[in-house]
């Protein structure tokens, strides 16, 4: 294997490594969780990222056949990552914030979707139900 | 070279999994375990395909996409469990 490939592929491990430790950390250090989901998008991207294409280099020079299967993981984190994210806060602010304090209002006969609707007077979404069963 | 490099990236990750173990043990709301979850299967992704390489074969691949998928599945069920009390309505 020529020197400088091992280099790269060296190079990429040890960054994949440490941008995933800073990604942990920070997920650790941050102060409530809708600043810690900040940390781990680090680790998704460049960290996998690196360990992926130096994955790739390695098999490449190793084997002589260049395959991109290694790609796929990369291609799925990425388009995953974002619903993960949203999911996570949405289940968090429904637990943990008050939509009558904390949130602005929606300007919509409805509050906003994630809570239950608090915006039209009298509005009782379970009365709709029992209409609809009889 | 390539082994010192590789294993300077399992002790990295493992101590990101460590530091991730601990948010899930210690994290105060329920979201703070689910993305503490969701990081540690991206960690183990990682340490799979260093270990792809370490050993020089590309068995471990398939075992890293089986994370990356699951991980995924797992996370979006417990959301929706946590916002809707049912996964599939």
């Amino acid at each position: 294997m020529p020197f400088v490939v091992e280099l790269i592929i060296s190079l990429l491990i040890v960054i994949s490594g440490i941008f995933l430790l800073v990604g942990s950390f920070g997920m650790l250090k941050l102060r409530d969780l809708l600043t810690r989901l900040h940390a781990p998008t680090k680790a998704s991207t460049v960290g996998l990222g690196g360990a992926l294409i130096a994955s790739m280099l390695f098999f490449w020079v190793e084997r002589g056949s260049f395959t991109i299967h290694e790609l796929l993981i990369t291609l799925f984190i990425f388009l995953t990552a974002p619903i993960t994210a949203n999911l996570i806060a949405k289940a968090y602010m429904l637990l943990n914030v008050d939509p009558n304090t904390e949130l602005p209002p929606s300007n919509q006969d409805e509050g906003w979707s994630t809570f239950d609707p608090i915006g039209a007077e009298g509005y009782d979404p379970s009365e709709e139900y029992q209409e609809k069963e009889t | 070279m390539i082994e010192y490099a590789l294993n300077f990236g399992f002790i990295c990750v493992g101590l990101a999994l460590l530091m991730n173990l601990y948010r899930l043990t210690a994290g105060p709301t329920t979201a703070d375990r689910v993305l503490a979850v969701d990081t540690m299967a991206i960690n183990a992704i990682a340490l799979l395909v260093l270990f792809g390489i370490g050993q020089g074969t590309a068995m471990y691949f398939e075992g890293a996409l089986l994370f990356a998928m699951f991980g995924f599945v797992s996370t979006v069920a417990y959301c929706k469990f946590v916002l809707r009390g049912d996964i599939i309505e």
